[in-house]
């Protein structure tokens, strides 16, 4: 039995109803795979006992589970409102600028996907920007060059 | 003002420690109210005139006392809690779970006591990996503390990024495991709710908020604030002011005084055009309305409300038309599809904002803004289209003049010196059939 199975059966047991493990085992399972390939929903489907079409379903619906391959980091800049009266969009242009692609792009060599992304919940701090899921607060455009470095020379 | 019941501490100490939160007397409010009665407990908070603050400001002891006794149903009984904050503008939950964990959980607990329910699942925004780590180790914390859970089990259930999963029953819905689109109602969750049982869905800040109440007593609490709107509010100020933050406010409070004194005024000096009031559902207020008390009925008064308590400041370089397209995005891109009117009516709502951005629209566009406005407008299962038609008409009532000026010019007055001039939102990188566009 796969390590997923293992850990997809102990979230079911969080629940009354193994249903409610859906969200949290699509998400170990994207962990797993970088984003929810056929083999992931598979091996997802499997660990909970439904079809890779279901859990394909849910997966679709919801902006943080990828159907297609995604950076292995991820770079998301806030664009609604509050942080776009404090300059998120120039934000985002630099990011492009520096990652030399365009927002909803991967870079070629697979590293780094970025996107602009709807409210964050961070709109007094703004502009957000959320590295590989952690909130970077009040990034400005010059602050920007630092964060691809991190993200090049770290792992 | 400067009455701290929800972030009461929390500057001075690290209350994310279970030592120090029980140094400024926490969890006793938990012994007080385990002394008591369910039914004594919900009868205390509906005295306290507490209501909801996730946005619909519905009494909250009023939802607990429509959960069916045990003997009327005898399905178990359970106790979610909203944490999906994701309404543009407001970001006080976000703070509230990550400065203040033990009192969220502490009034988690005493509500699970009050409507009886042995499980506590808590949705939260899957975003907030922050304030998801917060509430990890604090009930970490409390493992081994059985006179603290009393048997009580609390699940954190991390969303994966959708605003329509922020209302309730789309909520229960993700939490089952599916796609998150909202249910009809009714039957409300409090008769049938997660798993077809009883349920009481609250609101993060109304969870902070319970172990106030129920430690100075509903008479005391209801003493603070307005008619109305008792005890306080943290409110989330954003957008164009010196000191954007959060700020625990009494209701009631005016909203000049929360953009020029909590918030410190507008940015280099300028002058204020408009303030969103509870976060992007809710109508705008025009600078020429702030002298207005920050609480139900005084908003109401112009049609607009609290929400959810996010207050986004905008200056005078702003164009109406790019917010409107912005907010239009925004619930076009989060409509679940499930309703017609929501899901082709942002959509329509956009094109058309894009038009007299572009200056290509023509004076029946105007009008026709508003029309599909009206066609989504209490149509739909959830207020999400509703909220969005409802804000942007608000933007062409309020700054008619405007629009008309795009019209009249052909081209937008501001354009590029305007902060939300061609700014990419998401659902602009969706791609869409290129022969739908609006019929000119």
């Amino acid at each position: 039995m796969s390590e997923l199975y293992t850990e997809v059966q102990r979230l079911k047991e969080s629940y009354p109803d193994w249903h409610s493990a859906m969200l949290p085992a699509l998400r170990l399972a994207q962990e797993k795979h970088g984003y929810l390939s056929p083999d992931a929903l598979r091996e997802c489907a499997d660990a909970l006992g439904t079809t890779p079409a279901i859990c394909e379903a849910v997966a679709s619906f919801y902006d943080m589970l990828h159907l297609r391959p995604i950076g292995r980091h991820m770079v998301e800049v806030c664009t609604n409102v509050s942080c776009a009266l404090v300059g998120a969009q120039q934000v985002l242009e630099r990011f492009e600028q520096e990652l030399g692609i365009s927002a909803g792009e991967t870079t070629p060599d697979g590293e780094v996907t970025l996107r602009p992304i709807e409210c964050l919940g961070g709109c007094g701090w703004a502009t957000i920007v959320s590295v590989d899921h952690h909130y970077r607060t009040h990034v400005q455009p010059e602050d920007v060059p630092e964060i691809v470095q991190e993200l090049r020379s770290g792992d | 003002m400067a009455t701290e019941l929800v972030l009461a501490d929390a500057r001075d100490r690290d209350l994310t420690k279970l030592a120090e939160y029980e140094e400024v007397a926490g969890y006793t409010a938990l012994a007080k109210a385990r002394g008591m009665e369910p039914q004594a407990v919900i009868d205390e908070v509906v005295a306290s005139e507490l209501r909801g603050r996730g946005g619909a400001f519905f009494p909250a002891g009023r939802k607990w006392a429509f959960i069916p006794k045990p003997d009327q149903n005898p399905n178990p009984h359970y106790l979610v809690v909203n944490a999906d904050e994701s309404e543009p503008g407001s970001f006080k939950d976000n703070e509230i779970m990550a400065t203040v964990p033990h009192r969220f959980i502490e009034g988690c607990l005493i509500t699970a006591h009050a409507v009886e329910a042995r499980q506590v699942f808590v949705y939260i925004r899957g975003e907030y990996t922050g304030p998801y780590e917060v509430l990890v180790a604090a009930l970490e914390e409390l493992k081994g503390r059985d006179d603290l859970l009393s048997g009580v089990t609390i699940v954190l259930h991390r969303g994966a990024g959708a605003y329509i999963c922020g209302e309730e029953t789309a909520l229960l819905e993700s939490l089952e495991g599916k796609r998150g689109q909202p249910r009809t109602k009714p039957p409300f969750p409090a008769v049938e709710g997660l798993y077809r049982s009883p349920t009481v869905v609250n609101n993060v800040e109304t969870m902070a908020t319970v172990p106030q109440i129920i430690r100075v007593g509903a008479a005391e609490y209801a003493k603070l604030g307005v008619p109305d709107s008792r005890g306080t509010r943290v409110v989330s100020i954003s957008g164009h002011v010196q000191r954007p933050g959060n700020y625990e406010i009494e209701n009631g409070t005016s909203v000049r005084s929360l953009i020029y004194d909590l918030g410190g005024g507008i940015t280099g000096d300028r002058a204020l055009k408009a303030v969103i009031p509870g976060g992007s559902s809710t109508v705008i207020l025009r600078y020429d309305e702030i002298d207005v008390g920050y609480d139900f009925n005084s908003l109401l008064a112009l049609k607009t409300a609290m929400g959810s308590a996010g207050v986004v400041v905008l200056d005078d370089r702003c164009c109406m038309v790019q917010l409107g397209i912005r907010i239009s995005e925004f619930y076009e891109h989060e409509s679940c599809g499930k309703c017609t009117p929501c899901r082709e009516g942002t959509r329509w709502m956009t094109q058309i904002l894009r038009r007299l951005e572009a200056g290509d629209a023509e004076q029946h566009e105007l009008d026709l803004l508003l029309d599909v406005c009206d066609r989504i407008n209490g149509k739909c299962l959830c207020p999400l289209g509703e909220t969005a038609a409802i804000a942007v008409a608000s933007y062409v009532d309020k700054f008619r003049g405007e629009f008309q000026q795009h019209v009249d010019e052909g081209a937008c007055p501001f354009g590029d010196s305007s902060p939300l001039h061609n700014v990419l939102a998401p659902v602009a990188m969706h791609t869409h059939s290129p022969v739908a566009t609006v019929p000119a």
